[in-house]
């Protein structure tokens, strides 16, 4: 009888195993280089997984709202960020807060158009993202065609600076996430999303406002994406058209992995970080052991449908 | 909410030649579109209307109406196939290499690639799976396949294939006569046989289906299956056209192959999709391409004008619809 | 029980759990050739799930269940069913939308086929209809998602005889009147009767008393999951049905002197249907109960979505208490105290944020005032019974500071007693000068309203203050055709 209290706290937070793998995977790696280089791996895939993060907490909030909603046009929105946010600075520190008001007047506007094909024009979400996805590629491809512009110092110090090993991106994206763990949880703007999710009519009919809740959750991820695309480019030292392409698929796999129900209406922000981190040491530890691109790819693939097997198997039961 | 049952009213004639009407409308939508942009071609580049033209404008247009076909039966179940575009490279990557050193083996892998989605499909369905999730790892796993098997751009397609792609036909191109061929056999397949009227229903009513006593799962393996035999005809025409692979040589065709089902008339949920909508819907992003080149646009725009049209069309359709919903 | 009649099929001891919970024990009951077994009883009686094993969805644990003589528990499936002739039609919809009445049609019967099948199952289909319901106007190339519900459940009804080459014995009609209107309905229960006379049997589902007495041969009451009383109808009343089915004792339902509110003030709602022809407007006054009535799917529920809307749109606040609770009403994934605050989050709020303290106070709170029965409000919502889910809606549109509250047909499916314990908090709402309008589909819930309108077509034909209601009136006026 003890061990039910303990057992349903468990389930009751998916995000816990996604800690769990990332910290099985670390330990690997770890044992297989016999302790070299963990602190710097960890430093690193705090770095790397804070931008999944940002992406990931986005897309979590657009997922949320129910099925059929996804947000494709993230990886687009990050490159051309990435290019406006650079040429804006124009490698100058005092135009460093243009670059960042710029790029988030670009995200809420980006956010604003998906909102308007879905709303307006009543195109399926998948849809009216990704053709959002491929005018604001073109876009990119057009803006972007001058030469690369570096990052303000004081920009790239910010973007891959740390304090004692933790990454000054790092240590913000948590307290991003701390805060936006809260908006999900404890905030009308979070319930009525969770609501949403699981059934909009309901919603509506219980005093939500539905469309202005999506509207806002769209914007919230593009404006999520675009701040991604600028600190990217921060921290490679410019932007370039293909820097937003591997954050489709990563944005929905640590959502997913994170313990989020891709049906809506069930969700957790601190699962993505679990699913983040894990991503990146997985790929890190793939590399340790002297896989080839093409193995790593395999591997990453089949984890992901792992996970998901293994997470649906797990609800399932507990509805059952 | 309750819709309001009918009584028989006066208008109850009108009413329904009128839904016949927008419902006509916008099952010709695809039709017409496509149309719109031939005539605008036409004008712009007369020269575009003769069996050359045409051949070179449509014949990179079968592989993808192919990924339509393909991706149209993955969403006829309420499922989307976001792999369909590395699956078709690693199709691609096998057929310029293995296909052509050791034909049986390349042929054994070819059906192996049908399992495994025969397989995917069981998988989704058995573990109640969003297959989204699902083809997002099988896009990696395909990836990295098709790097494992060709590291760098090259190998060639096997002869006959090459040929066989590249066949003249009399009067129309060959590249239409496959577009048109492709259309019937699978609207006579999904529209008009008994199973596809079951395999459609599952998409609309997966409950029903299963009480009506028809196996889910069974019903999900087929469609997989049928979705992956399609993706490996478009690799195999792509390998044939390009003469050489790489592994990321179709991997627009998740995206082309989701906007062409919709272009098409398709609908994301519900079993509502259309065989010769979704090839016109192919037909269409392709041809929309050209008309780009002849207009002399950067082809920078090249993907923003595919979106442009994505939208246009859907617009179209949205304004249909409210015709339809309008009420008398 | 005459058992020298031929026993289509029969139950013998069956039994079945769900989990903890026995939905069937030790049922014994047969259905003979040729008659109309009425089955009866409240929510969660078992009458359902009876069916469903009957039909093959779902599995007996133990028992036996005989077709003719034979013993097919461990074997009987849908399929099996099928071959035996029984066919069921459930009340939750089994249409493929996507798909035309006749390919519907056709996923039930696997013998139509070959060349030409579209037009064959076209045929049949619509012979059925035009058997059971003449006049239907459903052509079989209709898509389904085009047709209201009601002609949904006329193509429902009419699917399950269709006939082809195999048998059919037996067809199960689990309330099919529910989304028709008592024209059609009317039509249904005639075929019913020839369809018997011709030597098929039904299994009647069905919540309205009159219907089952005129309909059925023998009615069969259960409760708790048991078969309580099988007894000829006609040896049964209204009364002694209701006495059977066990439900609450009746609390004599106190006539207030009738005290209209409208000779002062100005109403709180003055709303004209969407489809109003002429000028009227559906007026409510602060604390009325209004009553909106007629035939079900008449425009009523449209009119309080039109209301719901127009409030929050205005800032002014409503809240609804949805009839529908899965698609309308219930959030699945929350527990049930999420479930009731819901609507009053704005008031639960400590600085940006909401305070859980304060949620968790006012769903206690509710869950004493409503009675809902729960160890623990953090208790999944679908953990509650239909009947308690429906108080949980209520407890949200009630918590929710909205002094309009607008009810959409809420009691269906819930129990009497529930039903006696949310009149009492309606009654007491409404005096504290809270206001209410009420769509329903029962016409003694009339009696707890301050005025009534009577809908038609979408609109609203007749206002009686309940001073002059009469059910003679509200009928006449559903049905007859003139213009108000």
């Amino acid at each position: 009888m003890k061990r039910v209290p303990l057992l349903t706290t468990v389930m009751g937070k998916p995000w816990l195993w996604s800690f769990l793998a990332a910290l099985l995977i670390w330990i690997a790696t770890i044992a297989f280089t016999g302790g070299q280089g963990a602190g710097s791996l960890l430093s690193g895939s705090l770095s790397f997984s804070a931008f999944f993060v940002i992406v990931g907490i986005g897309q979590m909030f657009v997922i949320t709202t129910g099925p059929g909603n996804i947000d494709l046009s993230i990886p687009a929105n990050i490159a051309l960020s990435g290019a406006i946010g650079m040429k804006l600075m124009d490698g100058q520190p005092g135009l460093i807060w243009l670059g960042v008001v710029g790029v988030l007047g670009a995200g809420m506007l980006i956010g604003c158009a998906n909102y308007a094909l879905i709303r307006v024009l009543r195109i399926p979400p998948i849809i009216a993202t990704l053709s959002a996805s491929f005018l604001l590629q073109s876009m990119a491809i057009a803006y972007g065609r001058s030469i690369r512009i570096q990052p303000p110092e004081m920009f790239y110090q910010f973007c891959t600076g740390n304090i004692w090993g933790v990454p000054f991106l790092a240590i913000s994206v948590v307290l991003l996430a701390v805060i936006m763990g809260y908006v999900l949880t404890r905030s009308i703007y979070g319930r009525w999303t969770i609501a949403i999710g699981q059934n909009a009519r309901a919603a509506e009919l219980a005093g939500g406002h539905v469309n202005l809740i999506r509207f806002a959750t769209y914007v919230l991820s593009a404006v999520f994406a675009s701040l991604c695309g600028l600190l990217l480019a921060g921290f490679s030292g410019g932007a370039s058209l293909s820097m937003g392409e591997e954050y489709l698929l990563a944005s929905i796999a640590v959502v997913v992995i994170g313990g989020t129900s891709v049906a809506g209406g069930f969700s957790n922000v601190p699962g993505i970080w679990g699913a983040a981190l894990f991503l990146y040491l997985l790929v890190s530890m793939l590399n340790t052991f002297g896989a080839s691109a093409g193995v790593r790819l395999i591997l990453t693939g089949l984890i992901i449908i792992a996970v998901i097997t293994a997470v649906s198997g797990r609800k399932s039961a507990r509805t059952a | 909410m309750n819709a309001s049952t009918s009584l028989p009213l006066k208008g109850a004639a009108v009413k329904s030649s009128g839904l016949n009407y927008a419902r006509l409308l916008r099952s010709a939508l695809p039709g017409v579109s496509l149309a719109v942009l031939l005539i605008t071609i036409f004008i712009m580049q007369p020269r575009a209307m003769s069996y050359m033209g045409m051949n070179l404008m449509l014949n990179l247009a079968v592989p993808i109406a192919l990924a339509t076909v393909a991706q149209m039966l993955i969403i006829t179940v309420n499922d989307l196939d976001l792999s369909l575009g590395s699956f078709i490279s690693f199709v691609a990557c096998v057929a310029a290499t293995l296909l052509d050193q050791h034909p049986v083996l390349g042929c054994l892998v070819l059906l192996g690639c049908i399992a495994v989605y025969a397989l995917l499909g069981a998988l989704i369905h058995i573990r109640n799976l969003p297959s989204i999730v699902v083809t997002l790892g099988m896009s990696f796993v395909w990836m990295g396949a098709a790097v494992l098997l060709l590291p760098a751009p090259g190998g060639s397609a096997p002869e006959w294939l090459q040929s066989l792609v590249r066949i003249k036909t009399p009067l129309l191109p060959f590249a239409i006569i496959v577009c048109v061929v492709l259309a019937i056999a699978v609207h006579v397949f999904l529209m008009r046989s008994t199973l596809g009227v079951v395999l459609r229903g599952a998409g609309g009513n997966p409950l029903a289906i299963a009480k009506a006593g028809w196996s889910l799962l069974r019903i999900k393996i087929t469609m997989y299956a049928l979705a992956g035999t399609f993706g490996v005809f478009a690799g195999l025409f792509l390998v044939g056209l390009t003469t050489s692979a790489d592994a990321s040589i179709a991997l627009r065709y998740t995206l082309l192959s989701i906007a062409g089902v919709i272009l098409g008339g398709g609908e994301f949920v519900g079993g509502r999709v259309s065989p010769t909508g979704a090839v016109l819907g192919a037909l269409t992003l392709v041809l929309a391409g050209s008309l780009l080149s002849f207009m002399r646009i950067s082809p920078d725009w090249q993907i923003g004008a595919q979106g442009a049209i994505l939208i246009f069309v859907l617009a179209l359709r949205m304004s249909v619809n409210r015709l339809e919903a309008r009420p008398l | 029980m005459s058992d020298f009649q031929r026993a289509l099929v029969t139950f013998q001891g069956v039994g079945k759990s769900f989990g903890a919970v026995r939905a069937l024990s030790d049922v014994d009951l047969s259905v003979q050739a040729g008659e109309c077994l009425g089955l009866i009883g409240h929510n969660g009686a078992g009458k359902s799930t009876l069916m469903q094993v009957l039909a093959g969805t779902l599995f007996a644990d133990c028992g036996a269940l005989l077709v003719g003589d034979q013993e097919v528990r461990s074997s009987y499936g849908v399929q099996m069913a099928r071959q035996h002739g029984i066919r069921c039609v459930f009340q939750e919809l089994s249409l493929c939308p996507n798909l035309s009445v006749a390919e519907n049609t056709r996923l039930m019967s696997p013998a139509i086929r070959g060349w030409g099948w579209r037009r064959k199952a076209k045929a049949l289909i619509e012979a059925s209809l035009d058997q059971i319901f003449p006049g239907h106007d459903i052509r079989g190339d209709d898509i389904v998602a085009q047709l209201p519900i009601g002609k949904r459940q006329m193509v429902e009804i009419a699917r399950a005889f269709v006939r082809v080459d195999e048998r059919l014995d037996l067809v199960i009609l689990d309330e099919p009147t529910s989304s028709l209107d008592s024209r059609v309905a009317e039509q249904l229960l005639q075929f019913v009767r020839r369809f018997v006379c011709t030597g098929g049997s039904i299994v009647l589902i069905s919540h309205i008393l009159g219907e089952m007495l005129d309909t059925c041969d023998r009615i069969t009451v259960m409760r708790d999951g048991r078969v309580v009383e099988i007894r000829p109808a006609a040896n049964f009343t209204h009364a002694s049905l209701v006495e059977c089915m066990g439900s609450a004792a009746k609390a004599a339902c106190e006539q207030h002197v009738f005290v209209s509110r409208r000779a002062h003030g100005s109403p709180v709602v003055t709303q004209r249907p969407a489809r109003q022809a002429n000028a009227m407007t559906v007026n409510a006054h602060p604390g009325e109960i209004v009553g909106l009535t007629g035939l079900a799917g008449h425009g009523q529920s449209q009119l309080l979505i039109q209301i719901l809307r127009q409030c929050i749109a205005s800032g002014q606040g409503a809240a609804l208490v949805a009839g529908d609770r899965q698609n309308d009403g219930v959030f699945a994934m929350w527990s049930i105290a999420e479930n009731i605050t819901i609507s009053s989050l704005a008031h639960l709020k400590r600085g940006a944020l909401i305070d859980p303290d304060a949620e968790h106070a006012l769903a206690e709170e509710w869950q004493k005032r409503m009675g809902i029965r729960t160890p623990d409000m953090r208790n999944p919502i679908l953990s509650l019974s239909g009947g308690n889910q429906q108080k949980a809606l209520f407890a949200r549109a009630l918590a929710s500071r909205s002094d309009l509250i607008l009810m959409d047909d809420p009691m269906r499916g819930v129990d009497v007693g529930t039903k006696r314990e949310v009149y009492s908090i309606i009654a007491q709402e409404a005096a504290k000068g809270r206001t209410f309008i009420w769509y329903t589909t029962e016409l003694e819930e009339l009696d707890y309203c301050d005025h009534i309108y009577v809908f038609r077509d979408g609109q609203a034909v007749l206002d009686l203050p309940r001073s002059q209601l009469s059910e003679e009136q509200i009928l006449r006026c559903s049905f007859v055709e003139q213009t108000a």
